[in-house]
């Protein structure tokens, strides 16, 4: 009798568990990032699980992400470099993304520009474009890859983002570096890939002072990293221990992003 | 319990082979989606068959299958390898076996009367799908990781290479899954088989 009853409790009511997925389908509350990431498909896959409901797959799934955080900064070797190409190998034209379009790029005044520095550092006071260029300067070409795939190389020039931490007095103890930009993108990135030495606080792209499609008049360059962690037109750095997020970061790319 | 005849599949087998199986339909369906966002053969693929809704997303589900496909695919090649079975089941194989099988197979007349026992055209099916599910594993973590695996993505030709490599690797992966199911459903016993161990 027992056996019976059993089996009788983890049969699938198939009628319900389709209820189920077309409520689900047709729920006008449904949140943006599910509405995002679960397709017609994925429901199609889960409907054989009515206990899996899409509000904890969203959390596992992010839970995950956060786990890979950490197995990224376990992999991650502060003294192992990304490689590098010749003037030859560069790709022209390099190719612009943001998450606006080619026509949307916004305008930096250069002589009104001041990269604020602010946070867990000594020295707080804000740098003009022309201090930044006084700085010694180091140039690199490496490549950049999208977290779409594609990948491109190019050659960006500037100021070791290393010894800018230390120059600003910056507590290399705290967790994250944020990033503020005049696009209105925001990003954060760990303090043991802001210390690497191919990150670059970036001023000139292919020998020329950086264009606006590039992030006029600063940005960072990471070869360790994606391209979504490699901020443009930065106004505003930070030293933290609190958690910043990150533009693409908080609607669901993973937060270390690294190569 | 005694007498119960020893399954034809043993129970890691069977659990193992469905959550290989679930693993590769979740990275498969989520990384077309990847693939999409730039794609470089010239095809993409109809959004109704991918899974994640959108770029994120299916960077979400890619990365978190691929652990249950490392952890699954591991420990099926383990418990293989270490109880004899890749051995008695596998080997040995021969060219001229698997032609000989293939011809009889065209005319209808390959038997599939003992589960127990592969003919040459699967022992070679299913190595192939064991190399090729190591080389997807390797040239995704070359994609994952390149800067960090500076010796893997020079053994697979780089990171552009490996976008190539992983993506013709997992063509062949469903193009064995596709074929799979099929001989499945040709013959439905083995089904039961691999559900029910004998």
């Amino acid at each position: 009798m027992k056996i019976k009853k059993v089996s009788r409790m983890i049969s699938i009511d198939g009628d319900a568990v389709l209820n189920e997925a077309l409520r689900s389908i047709k729920h006008p509350a449904r949140r943006l990032f599910l509405e995002r990431s679960l397709t017609l498909g994925s429901l199609s896959l889960l409907s054989g699980c009515a206990i899996v409901d899409e509000d904890s797959v969203e959390h596992a799934l992010r839970r995950v992400s956060r786990f890979n955080d950490e197995v990224q900064a376990w992999l991650f070797d502060p003294k192992l470099l990304a490689p590098t190409y010749s003037e030859a190998m560069i790709t022209r034209p390099f190719p612009f993304n943001a998450y606006y379009g080619e026509d949307e790029i916004r305008q930096v005044d250069a002589e009104g520009y001041r990269l604020e520095v602010t946070g867990m550092v000594a020295d707080k006071h804000s740098w003009t474009l022309a201090e930044l260029r006084d700085l010694p300067q180091t140039d690199q070409i490496t490549r950049h890859i999208c977290i779409e795939g594609w990948s491109a190389i190019g050659k960006w020039g500037g100021v070791n983002f290393a010894d800018f931490l230390a120059r600003v007095g910056a507590d290399k103890t705290a967790k994250y570096i944020g990033f503020k930009c005049a696009d209105d993108y925001y990003t954060s990135i760990d303090m043991p890939t802001a210390l690497h030495p191919q990150t670059l606080l970036t001023l000139s792209y292919d020998g020329q002072p950086l264009p606006p499609r590039n992030g006029f008049p600063m940005k960072l360059r990471m070869p360790t990293k994606l391209g979504y962690k490699n901020p443009k037109h930065i106004q505003a750095i930070f030293v933290t221990n609190t958690y910043p997020g990150g533009y693409w970061e908080d609607q669901g790319y993973n937060w270390f992003g690294g190569s | 319990m005694a007498d119960t005849p020893k399954p034809i599949h043993p129970i890691w087998l069977r659990l193992t082979h469905w959550l290989n199986a679930l693993a590769v339909v979740i990275l498969a369906m989520s990384g077309w989606l990847i693939y999409n966002a730039s794609p470089f053969f010239g095809i993409t693929f109809p959004v109704a068959i991918t899974l994640g809704g959108w770029l994120g997303g299916a960077i979400l589900w890619h990365f978190a299958a691929m652990w249950l496909l490392a952890a699954s695919g591991l420990a099926y090649l383990l418990c293989n390898a270490l109880s004899g079975r890749l051995r008695s089941r596998f080997l040995p194989l021969s060219f001229r076996a698997v032609l000989a099988d293939l011809r009889a197979a065209s005319r209808g007349r390959l038997t599939h009367d003992d589960p127990g026992r592969y003919n040459a055209v699967q022992r070679a099916a299913y190595l192939l799908v064991m190399v090729d599910a190591v080389l997807l594993i390797l040239s995704g973590l070359v994609l994952w990781k390149s800067v960090q695996l500076p010796l893997l993505r020079e053994l697979l030709g780089g990171y552009e290479a490996a976008r190539r490599v992983h993506f013709i690797a997992m063509a062949v992966m469903v193009s064995f899954a596709l074929i799979h199911v099929i001989m499945v459903a040709l013959v439905p016993r083995s089904l039961l088989t691999m559900i029910r161990g004998r």
